[in-house]
């Protein structure tokens, strides 16, 4: 890396202007009356529509650590990188069969989040703030993560990052990139993310359809770039002293690779931001009709990955594997296209960022904050506090990014995601039957949490002592696996067996304030809320 | 359980022909994508990639077209039984 790449960073520049202007903007666009409750700052006022949903959910799902990391883990390992393909294949029958579920029932009963659902579900407060926690400690590392992505990239165009010492100098560009992002997000709410995803899917798939044209044409077509890759990785990692990795998913590793995709797809919609992007949406169809057309963007991921071998065939060499792909893109794409690729990424951060902090911060209010410290707190006091947790929760990030080394936030992420599928027996569950015992859940889910947890530290990896993957061998399998979806099964094993118990035993159960009718209700039904009606006058 | 009984107990059959097929649609891709064992290999290349990535990104839309013919036999459903419960109630 040599200077600073002026071309690259005026183009870059321009683009992140421009969705700071629409950021403020979006506060007025598809205004309603009154901005002062949850339901307007914290889900645009529930009436996105297909369109506004596909953008927002694309937004929010395939993040910029989504394009960086996923081209990085193919770049350093091969075919086990791929499994993101399969996992966003198989997100969508999964959503199709249990959000609409969800979507009826919180506009029945105006939940804003998950835990909400739940403690209407199980009566259990305990339960829903178990589920609120985990969904906030599974966010906070996802969110430092991208802003571990525009690092990236305003590290290949030369500017912070590793080529200034000086600290403050070293930091500036994030931390103003960081700063405008909470401005907006503070006062725009869930319309900044929705207008700005426009602008980052847009410059995203022009990159990519321009990538997997160009690229390979320059590198001599995908024949080469295999026969390349294929020998890079065959050759032995002078730490492991084994193949770095391999071109498709060999017999040791197959188990591994199917776990990692269907454990990864059942966590990623127990994620608050991907709940939250949801229910902004206008009707059930909405949703349904979604997860016929977001497979698009796991198309785009599938051609993204490939950009992984295209990095080693290019013969790219990098430390730190993060810069794999922005470093390809500078070497490749003239100086002004490089530029709008690195805008593509930096966006594609800030999309999500604002979403998850919004996610966070809805639970944390409704779930921590007027369940148990403040129970008579109003819509405007409600949107307060969420607006002050979400920059709260962006400030915690920035701290987690700068002050630790990146590594932790990857294994935050990777443990994140293992805690995250935990609550899947409690919401998915719940959406089904009302079955299960409460306490049940809540032993199952200590039990998933814990498991996942000390397993996930023990392993070690050449270059790191703990949390070095996310596959351990399985218990009575003896094949290795993802630690997550392992420990998901004990916590449903033990969430049935302790409901029978339960059960036996006559143990108080909580009251259910929903009705089977609440999960099929559709927009226009008696009783749905169209958007939540404010007590209070705007200002 | 303590839920309130529901006002219409003349609810048409859970499982239908129809919602088998929905199952179905939404299962299939499932099974092709966790065998991992049927896709993991080099040949019969496509443009120079390997089966292991054109097949699963062929699934991409194959999936996408399954959940299409879940979602429009879906709201075919739900107008049948929205209509039915309609003519139930008059």
């Amino acid at each position: 890396m040599s200077g600073v790449n002026g071309t690259a960073l005026a183009v870059f520049i321009f683009f992140f202007v421009l969705v700071t202007a629409m950021g403020f903007l979006a506060a007025r666009w598809r205004k309603a009356e009154n901005s002062n409750s949850l339901d307007e700052w914290g889900l645009g006022g529930r009436s996105f529509g297909t369109w506004v949903t596909w953008f927002l959910l694309g937004g929010d799902l395939y993040t910029a650590y989504t394009f960086v990391a996923v081209p990085a883990a193919i770049y350093a390992a091969g075919a086990a990188g791929f499994f993101a393909v399969p996992y966003t294949i198989l997100v969508y029958p999964l959503i199709f069969t249990f959000l609409p579920r969800l979507w009826s029932v919180s506009h029945r009963h105006g939940y804003v989040t998950t835990s909400d659902f739940v403690r209407g579900r199980f009566g259990s407060k305990g339960l829903s703030l178990a589920v609120a926690v985990t969904g906030i400690l599974a966010t906070m590392p996802y969110i430092a993560l991208q802003l571990v992505g525009i690092q990236a990239v305003l590290d290949v165009m030369g500017v912070g990052g590793s080529e200034s010492t000086h600290w403050f100098l070293k930091d500036l560009p994030l931390l103003i990139a960081f700063a405008v992002l909470a401005a907006y997000t503070y006062s725009s709410g869930l319309r900044a993310p929705a207008l700005i995803a426009f602008v980052k899917d847009t410059l995203i798939y022009i990159v990519i359809v321009v990538a997997i044209i160009y690229i390979p044409v320059k590198l001599g077509g995908f024949d080469d770039i295999f026969a390349k890759a294929g020998e890079a990785l065959s050759q032995n990692n002078p730490a492991t002293g084994k193949p770095k990795g391999e071109l498709f998913s060999g017999p040791n590793n197959q188990w591994a690779y199917a776990t990692l995709a269907f454990g990864s797809a059942l966590a990623l919609f127990m994620y608050p931001h991907s709940i939250t992007a949801t229910l902004s949406s206008g009707s059930r169809n909405v949703i349904r009709r979604n997860t016929t057309i977001l497979p698009l963007y796991s198309l785009m991921l599938g051609l993204l990955a490939l950009l992984g071998f295209m990095a080693i065939a290019a013969g790219i060499k990098v430390e730190n594997g993060q810069l794999a792909i922005p470093q390809l893109f500078e070497n490749m794409f003239p100086d002004w296209f490089a530029g709008v690729a690195f805008a593509a990424i930096g966006i594609g951060a800030l999309v999500p960022a604002a979403i998850m902090s919004i996610a966070a911060a809805n639970l944390f209010t409704r779930n921590i904050y007027k369940d148990f410290i403040r129970p008579d707190a109003t819509p405007a006091q409600e949107t307060k506090v969420s607006k002050i947790v979400s920059l709260l929760v962006k400030v915690g990030a920035l701290v987690f990014v700068l002050g630790m080394d990146k590594t932790v936030a990857i294994n935050f992420q990777l443990l994140g995601g293992i805690w995250i599928l935990q609550t899947f027996p409690s919401l998915v569950g719940g959406l089904f039957t009302r079955w299960f015992h409460r306490w049940a859940l809540l032993a199952g889910w200590a039990v998933g949490m814990l498991y996942g947890t000390i397993t996930a530290y023990n392993v070690s990896s050449p270059v790191q002592k703990h949390f070095g993957g996310s596959n351990d061998i399985i218990p009575g399998i003896g094949q290795m696996g993802y630690i997550g979806l392992t420990a998901f099964v004990l916590n449903a094993v033990v969430a049935v067996v302790l409901t029978f118990v339960l059960r036996a035993l006559k143990a108080p159960d909580g009251i259910d304030e929903t009705r089977p009718s609440d999960y099929t209700a559709d927009a226009g039904d008696p009783g749905v809320k169209e958007e939540l009606p404010a007590p209070t006058a705007a200002p | 359980m303590p839920a309130p009984p529901e006002s219409q107990e003349t609810e048409s059959p859970v499982i239908t022909p129809t919602r088998v097929v929905i199952g179905l649609c939404l299962f299939v891709p499932f099974i092709a994508m966790l065998w991992v064992g049927s896709y993991a290999r080099v040949e019969p290349t496509f443009i120079g990639l390997p089966f292991f990535y054109w097949y699963q990104m062929l699934w991409v839309p194959l999936s996408a077209v399954l959940t299409m013919t879940a979602y429009k036999l879906v709201k075919r459903e739900d107008a049948k039984r929205r209509a039915q419960r309609e003519g139930d109630a008059r």
